[in-house]
């Protein structure tokens, strides 16, 4: 195909620009179902082998195949992995969304694009790469049933050449990802390679974007959040599990299935160490949690937001009976089926209060997938510590996308059980009052179903109780119950994970946020202090209720910008509930709620038009 | 000084393991004089009483309602858990996954299964999971002051006489239908009956559902309702006579040979049922729902063991648990060692 090997420049709409090396954005465009996934992990991991900072973010659309896809890929030397806006290199295989995608660029991009789309009339400042796909993977791949997904190796193959990836890295990645599938690994290693060749043999590179080995990976690894968090979870010894399907937190608990099988089968008589089941629905599944809490069994489950709500009348009686269990909530937009398969912090205030009557929850914040490994372990410990149900609040983007990581640390605490009384014990005792406030701390002491001695047998109900666990409606008794329920709350404070605090000695002003929000964050600060030259504080709350740290962050700051990847604010909200009253006034609140990711450069704009309101 | 003899003490009636009834007992019931329910309950302690059955091992759990207040008034000693309402039956797989050696009760109200708690009812029934679920079935909803349930019968008068026009919800059916693997019909009234279902039931292993008509005296045991003492009472058709043999006794029973059938359950007890009608095999699925439809047409209770089967596996076998409670496993069991986090680390590089 003679046409094919036309390159079409625009130089003279763009001058000589400088190499821009390891500080790139690549986006690929395809269609839901067109098996991208591979091709677009291989590119992201050879990156990430050649020692470069890079993140990979997937928007996918709620549907199983034929709708629009975009795969983001970061590549920073900076250490830069939160989303970034721009985009400097697009691979156009989707013929739907292939001119909007286009005219959405910066000037001075490059795209990469299926030829027949003929996309470069759209714009002159562009650099425009055409690639025959068909005809390059027609003489590769004979079977045409295989030809769709082999198709996309082939861009690997062209944007490898246009960067300068490492072959070698790219073939270690491509073989990684195929793993023992080796008859499939040679066929897409030849369709890269034929990719590769085609852009050498036909593109002259007028686009300045570069990768360059250096050394800022080394020793981590890819992992996506979900996968973190059931390992913290086999880690944290949990027995038994219970879940209905929901994106974006599935995996989390068919990963966890994966883990379990092939770690927690007992060795000698080949049997389980614990039962997972898929549930009837969300009610089922927290009911089923809550019954193994009671039991004595470390227990969880894991939803996102329609499911959430269903847990709420359960929620409600694990807080006020006091029962541990462990509840993921990986977010995703709403209300109601909202934009499921994207990313928010929408259901916060919703966690923290989540029931009837006066009832609040602890919440930790996972930012990443070492605290999603690490907050899943000590979220166990926490839930019987205090006896209640916990919530982890992860989210869309950190659940289901690929993270650079530290090798997670094995756990060197043992598993801390809570105030468990067992039939010795009570023989020691003069009496057991299962809801008395023997330690001041308003955690009372527990016995579990099965203990053989007369006194252990309690009935714990979800109707009014005195310290006894007797049914009552005595005024006094209720309040006695809910005025200790929130003093095991302020215990709590003391227990949950600290927030991160960054003070700067000069600071204009402090930022909160939480979550995913941190990576935006932290490279908005960089660009407050590098283009602004504003200092900003920051203070990283990692779980409600927040620690003393926090209230105390606020209280040193002039103005507080709060970070929420919702529309309400809700961070912000739990903040002002938590503030000293005239701190309240410093909060103000920053919210990015489209369901993508939130992105410095949209923080940093809207941070600069509070601070210098035009 | 005047001597007085006393009389020695009459001796202390205790059980196989030496434990008196009152051991079985719990708090008074607070339900009203002549409910149903207060029957159910007498019935149970005398089960546990009569098989001896230390009170510590046994988990009473239940959802909302009168029938669901009741575990607070047997097995004082035990542990029980009185739920939401519907939502027993998710309590209960928790609770039998983290500790499969206790011997679990459910107690629940029409209302609280056959209404809102109808799907985690089926899907219990589904899962086979080994625990004895009682209804304590009344036709309507007595907290609440006497609604109708989805097994009122169609055409039942509530005392205000709001006449229901749906049909009924049959729970024994549904059981059967879905895989409860000992499936019974009773009446509170019927003492010589409804224990040793209950003792066969706790011998079971798996689904063990029984459907109790307790008639709720204040709202709906009048003239207009086929839940009522005198309705039931006129219509019962039990299938046969039952008579419970315990692992731990081995007497003859008196029964006609070629009457009567013996049920094998899994810790060796046994059922022996005297046949009232010809030809009653309990199990056969088919059957016993024919038997159901058939009554129902003719506005008839059928009573009795409608369906056994010690054959199929129960959701502990399928989960391929460790014969150990989950819940007493040592962290040594729960957390993998180093090699494996090494490992799984290793492999994402
Ligand atoms: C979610 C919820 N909705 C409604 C109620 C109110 N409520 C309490 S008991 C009950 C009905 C109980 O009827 P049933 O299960 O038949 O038991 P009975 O009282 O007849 O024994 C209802 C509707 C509740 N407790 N929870
Ligand atoms: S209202 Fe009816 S069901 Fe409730 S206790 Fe009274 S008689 Fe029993």
């Amino acid at each position: 195909m003679g046409s094919a090997s036309t390159v079409i420049t625009e130089k003279e709409s763009q001058p000589s620009r400088k190499r821009v090396v390891n500080d790139l954005s690549i986006q690929v465009a395809t269609v839901n179902g067109s098996g991208s996934q591979s091709a677009n992990l291989i590119l992201l991991r050879a990156i990430f082998q050649m020692g470069i900072p890079v993140s990979g973010k997937n928007l996918f659309p709620s549907n199983i195949e034929g709708l629009p896809t975009w795969f983001t890929i970061r590549a920073s030397r900076r250490g830069y992995i939160a989303r970034c806006a721009q985009v400097d290199l697009l691979v156009a295989m989707n013929p739907e969304t292939a001119a909007e995608d286009v005219r959405g660029l910066g000037p001075g991009a490059a795209v990469v694009y299926d030829q027949k789309l003929d996309l470069a009339s759209l714009r002159k400042d562009l650099t425009f790469y055409p690639v025959p796909f068909d005809s390059i993977v027609a003489p590769i791949c004979p079977d045409a049933k295989l030809r769709k997904r082999v198709r996309n190796m082939i861009y690997d193959g062209v944007v490898a050449w246009l960067l300068g990836i490492d072959l070698a890295e790219l073939e270690r990645a491509v073989r990684k990802q195929f793993k023992r599938k080796v008859k499939a690994a040679d066929l897409n290693w030849k369709a890269v390679l034929a990719g590769y060749d085609y852009a050498q043999g036909n593109f002259e590179k007028t686009d300045p974007f570069h990768v360059e080995r250096m050394n800022r990976t080394q020793g981590k690894i890819l992992i996506d959040g979900n996968s973190a968090a059931a390992l913290g979870c086999m880690f944290a010894g949990v027995t038994v599990v219970s879940w209905y399907p929901i994106t974006p937190s599935s995996s989390l608990c068919e990963s966890l299935i994966d883990y379990m099988k092939r770690y927690r089968i007992d060795r000698e008589t080949g049997k389980a160490t614990f039962g997972i089941v898929q549930a009837e629905d969300e009610l089922a599944a927290i009911g089923m949690a809550l019954g193994a809490g009671w039991g004595g069994a470390r227990a969880m489950t894991s939803t996102s937001g329609p499911g959430l709500s269903l847990m709420a009348e359960f929620a409600g009686l694990g807080y006020y009976t006091e029962i541990p269990a462990v509840v993921f909530d990986i977010q995703r937009v709403g209300p109601s089926t909202g934009l499921p398969t994207r990313t928010a912090q929408g259901d916060i205030l919703a966690a923290a209060f989540l029931s009837h009557g006066d009832t609040c929850h602890p919440l930790l914040f996972p930012a990443s997938a070492e605290e999603c490994y690490g907050m899943a372990l000590e979220a166990f410990d926490l839930a019987e510590e205090l006896q209640t149900p916990v919530f982890v609040m992860s989210d869309l983007d950190i659940g289901m996308n690929l993270w650079m990581a530290d090798p997670f640390p094995y756990p060197e605490k043992p598993l801390e059980r809570g105030k468990v009384l067992t039939a010795e014990d009570l023989n020691r005792l003069d009496s057991f009052g299962r809801y008395k406030d023997t330690d001041h701390d308003g955690i009372p002491y527990r016995t579990l179903p099965g203990t053989n001695h007369p006194s252990a047998g309690v009935v714990t109900r979800g109707s009014g109780h005195n310290e006894m666990a007797q049914y009552t409606e005595r005024p006094e008794d209720y309040v006695r119950n809910m005025d200790r329920l929130i003093r095991k709350f302020e215990t709590a404070r003391s227990l949950v994970p600290r927030a991160v605090i960054e003070d700067e000695p000069e600071a204009n002003f402090g930022i909160v946020a939480c979550g995913s929000s941190h990576w935006a964050v932290m490279e908005a600060r960089d660009q407050l202090r590098e283009e602004y030259g504003l200092n900003a504080s920051y203070c990283r709350v990692r779980a409600f209720p927040f620690d003393t740290g926090v209230r105390n962050f606020i209280q040193r700051c002039r103005r507080v910008y709060v970070v929420d990847q919702n529309r309400d604010g809700q961070l912000c909200s739990l903040l002002r509930l938590d503030a000293e009253p005239a701190d309240t006034v410093k909060l103000r609140s920053v919210r990015h709620y489209k369901g993508l990711p939130i992105d410095a450069r949209t923080l940093t704009n809207s941070i600069i038009s509070l601070e210098a309101p035009a | 000084m005047s001597v007085t003899t006393i009389p020695s003490p009459a001796p202390r009636k205790v059980n196989r393991i030496g434990l008196d009834a009152a051991a079985y007992r719990g708090s008074k019931t607070t339900l009203c004089a002549g409910c149903g329910h207060n029957a159910i309950t007498e019935r149970l302690i005398e089960a546990f009483y009569e098989l001896g059955i230390e009170p510590y091992r046994v988990a009473k759990l239940s959802g909302i309602g009168c029938s669901s207040k009741t575990p607070a008034y047997f097995l004082g000693s035990a542990s029980g858990f009185n739920a939401v309402h519907g939502r027993m039956p998710s309590i209960a797989t928790g609770a039998v996954l983290a500790n499969r050696t206790l011997i679990t009760v459910g107690v629940s109200g029409d209302g609280d299964t056959a209404s809102i708690g109808i799907g985690q009812f089926v899907h219990l029934m589904r899962r086979n999971l080994p625990v004895i679920y009682i209804i304590e079935d009344n036709g309507c909803y007595g907290l609440t002051k006497g609604q109708f349930s989805a097994t009122a019968d169609l055409g039942s008068k509530l005392k205000t006489g709001v006449i229901n026009d749906l049909p009924p919800i049959d729970t024994c059916a549904l059981a059967i239908e879905l895989g409860a693997t000992y499936v019974a019909r009773s009446f509170s009234g019927d003492k010589k009956q409804l224990l040793p279902l209950i003792e066969g039931a706790v011998a079971h292993n798996g689904t063990a559902m029984l459907d109790v008509i307790s008639p709720c005296v204040t709202f709906n045991d009048h003239d207009g309702s086929t839940k009522s003492y005198s309705y039931v009472k006129d219509h019962e058709a039990p299938l046969e006579d039952v008579s419970f043999v315990p692992f731990f006794e081995d007497i003859t029973v008196d029964y006609e040979p070629g009457t009567a059938k013996e049920v094998a359950l899994y810790d060796g007890s046994r059922l022996v049922l005297r046949k009232l009608p010809e030809g009653y095999d309990p199990t056969d699925k088919v059957q016993a729902l024919r038997v159901l439809n058939e009554a129902q047409e003719k506005g008839e209770v059928v009573t009795g063991l409608l369906y056994a089967n010690s054959q199929r596996p129960t959701f502990i076998d399928l989960l391929n648990l460790v014969d150990e409670p989950l819940c007493q496993l040592p962290e040594s069991r729960v957390r993998p060692p180093r090699s494996v986090l090494d490992e799984v680390m290793e492999e994402l590089r």
